[in-house]
């Protein structure tokens, strides 16, 4: 195990030798941390993207999961009567834990934000709502179904299968598409990584030939490498990471009005996960260099 | 030290080298001299695993060149020092740290002033915080020449060591290797000046290889 963690060891020593003997590359440097920084700063928003739209699909899934609606739409003269019947038949049909008539002012409170505060509910020829809540075993839709249109004509039941299935389906595919993001940026940070070390160490094969001939060991070359790439790219993660996570903060806050969109960010002890991204950069940075360089490595007798 | 048993270094078809043998002795001193693209470099780069034979054996040390390590040249070519035509510097860091550098990558402390005396031993002691580009021909040479020394190998090999400097600093830089010679370091030194060989007489007991029609011939007598 020891002899496993010693290869992390150039990372932790002091500025060794190693480090001086490769002359510093001033622009693959600055490129390499900014490179890092931007990818760093998408890896945010797409964690962001993903465990949002994550918690929609939860919220969906399982808010409304147990719920469903009865719409009676009917004369004047008939709709009490049939809102009556529809309880009972609910008071009677397994699987429903608790049904209720919605009130005048709940459905004034629901149509305000299309027709304003002052609507005269009870001039109107507006459906009664029934709302209704399933047990966990659920009640049978289509038996329920057909029992109301026999004692209540006017009721129609919506068990909101009908547009939840395709809002949580979205929801679940926009959090693939996060992290599939994810993926992508991980797989091009270090496609980016490998090819600034290649250019790097061709760059050096003067430097590689002369350690080689005073009898430098392939880790020892490889170490100032290695060393160099790993900690640029955890700055420049750093940085990226840390103005990902700043913006994020800065976007306003969720609220139900509005819902998804102001729902992109972290809630809780998610704000840990960011912190995620600037040390897996490194580690991708300390497996790409050091593949890079021993493959370079082993064409330099 | 080195044995090479028939060795041949080549493309199929068109051999730079062909069955070469020979055998360098600890404390020998060898002069390696044939016309320019006789394959003087190439035999030097055999010495050391640089190059592997297309057939025969390189032993150096008594191990097989062709299977060792990668790790197990490197740790050899620490007791070998090597002085190129090119020398081969770090141009970016300074006299001294390059001539350290032996030590550096072996993993051991420089001693500053062993250093200081070694670069009095070459004439250097002056320019220890020059930058390679800044010096001379002969000055690079010399320095070449410190940094093939510093970990006190048993063997230096010297490839046209003399190849860009002037008279003078040829004689100097022979008269530093017949001192190692001296001091017991076997010595491999290729040339093509011919004035040189002449001129060590007295300075050192050596043999002539010379490089002829692909094979390495024992030229005249000792010197």
């Amino acid at each position: 195990m020891i002899a496993r963690l010693s290869i992390l060891a150039p990372l932790f020593g002091g500025r060794s030798g190693a480090d001086r003997v490769v002359p510093s590359t001033g622009p693959t440097a600055l490129l390499t941390m900014l490179t890092a920084a931007a990818m760093a700063f998408l890896a945010i928003f797409a964690l962001a993207l993903a465990m949002a739209t994550g918690r929609l699909a939860d919220r969906w899934a399982g808010s409304l999961e147990r719920s469903a609606t009865i719409r009676i739409s009917a004369p004047a003269d008939q709709i009490d009567r049939q809102t009556a019947k529809v309880l009972e038949v609910l008071e009677q049909t397994p699987g429903v834990e608790f049904a209720r008539a919605t009130t005048p002012d709940e459905t004034r409170k629901l149509l305000e934000p299309w027709l304003g505060p002052d609507l005269p509910v009870e001039d109107l020829p507006l459906p009664q709502l029934v709302e209704v809540t399933q047990s966990e075993a659920g009640f049978d839709a289509e038996g329920l179904h057909l029992r109301l249109a026999a004692e209540a004509p006017g009721a129609v039941l919506d068990d909101h299968e009908r547009w939840r299935a395709p809002l949580v389906a979205s929801a679940e595919r926009i959090r693939a598409i996060g992290l599939l993001s994810l993926a992508l940026i991980t797989g091009a940070t270090a496609a980016m990584i490998t090819l600034a070390a290649q250019a790097a160490l061709a760059a050096n094969g003067q430097v590689i030939r002369a350690l080689r001939l005073i009898g430098a060991e392939d880790r020892y070359i490889a170490r100032a490498f290695v060393r160099r790439f790993t900690l640029r790219t955890l700055a420049g993660a750093l940085a990226g990471t840390f103005a990902g996570a700043l913006a994020i903060a800065l976007m306003p806050a969720a609220e139900e009005e509005a819902g998804f969109l102001t729902g992109l960010g972290f809630q809780g002890l998610q704000w840990l996960w960011p912190l995620a991204i600037p040390a897996l950069a490194a580690i991708l940075a300390f497996v790409a260099t050091r593949m890079a360089a021993f493959r370079v490595l082993r064409t330099v007798r | 030290m080195i044995e090479f048993h028939d060795v041949t270094l080549g493309y199929p078809g068109s051999d730079l080298l062909s069955g070469v043998t020979m055998k360098l002795a600890p404390g020998s001193f060898h002069f390696l001299t044939g016309p320019s693209g006789a394959g003087k470099t190439s035999l030097i780069k055999l010495c050391y695993g640089e190059l592997a034979p297309n057939g025969g054996r390189v032993e150096i040390f008594g191990e097989d060149s062709v299977k060792m390590s990668r790790d197990e040249t490197a740790r050899m070519r620490r007791r070998i020092g090597i002085v190129h035509q090119d020398c081969q510097f770090l141009d970016h860091l300074p006299l001294d740290e390059n001539v350290a550098l032996p030590l550096e990558v072996a993993g051991q402390k420089a001693d500053g002033e062993a250093l200081t005396e070694l670069l009095t031993w070459v004439g250097l002691a002056g320019q220890a915080q020059a930058l390679p580009p800044s010096l001379s021909g002969g000055e690079r040479q010399r320095a070449a020449l410190a940094r093939a020394v510093i970990m006190s190998p048993d063997m230096i090999l010297a490839d046209e060591p003399t190849g860009n400097v002037d008279w003078d600093m040829s004689l100097k830089i022979l008269k530093l290797l017949a001192e190692l010679n001296r001091m017991g370091k076997t010595v491999l030194m290729a040339t093509h000046d011919l004035n040189l060989i002449r001129a060590a007489k007295g300075l050192t007991s050596a043999r002539v290889l010379r490089i002829q029609g692909k094979r390495l011939q024992l030229a005249g007598s000792d010197l």
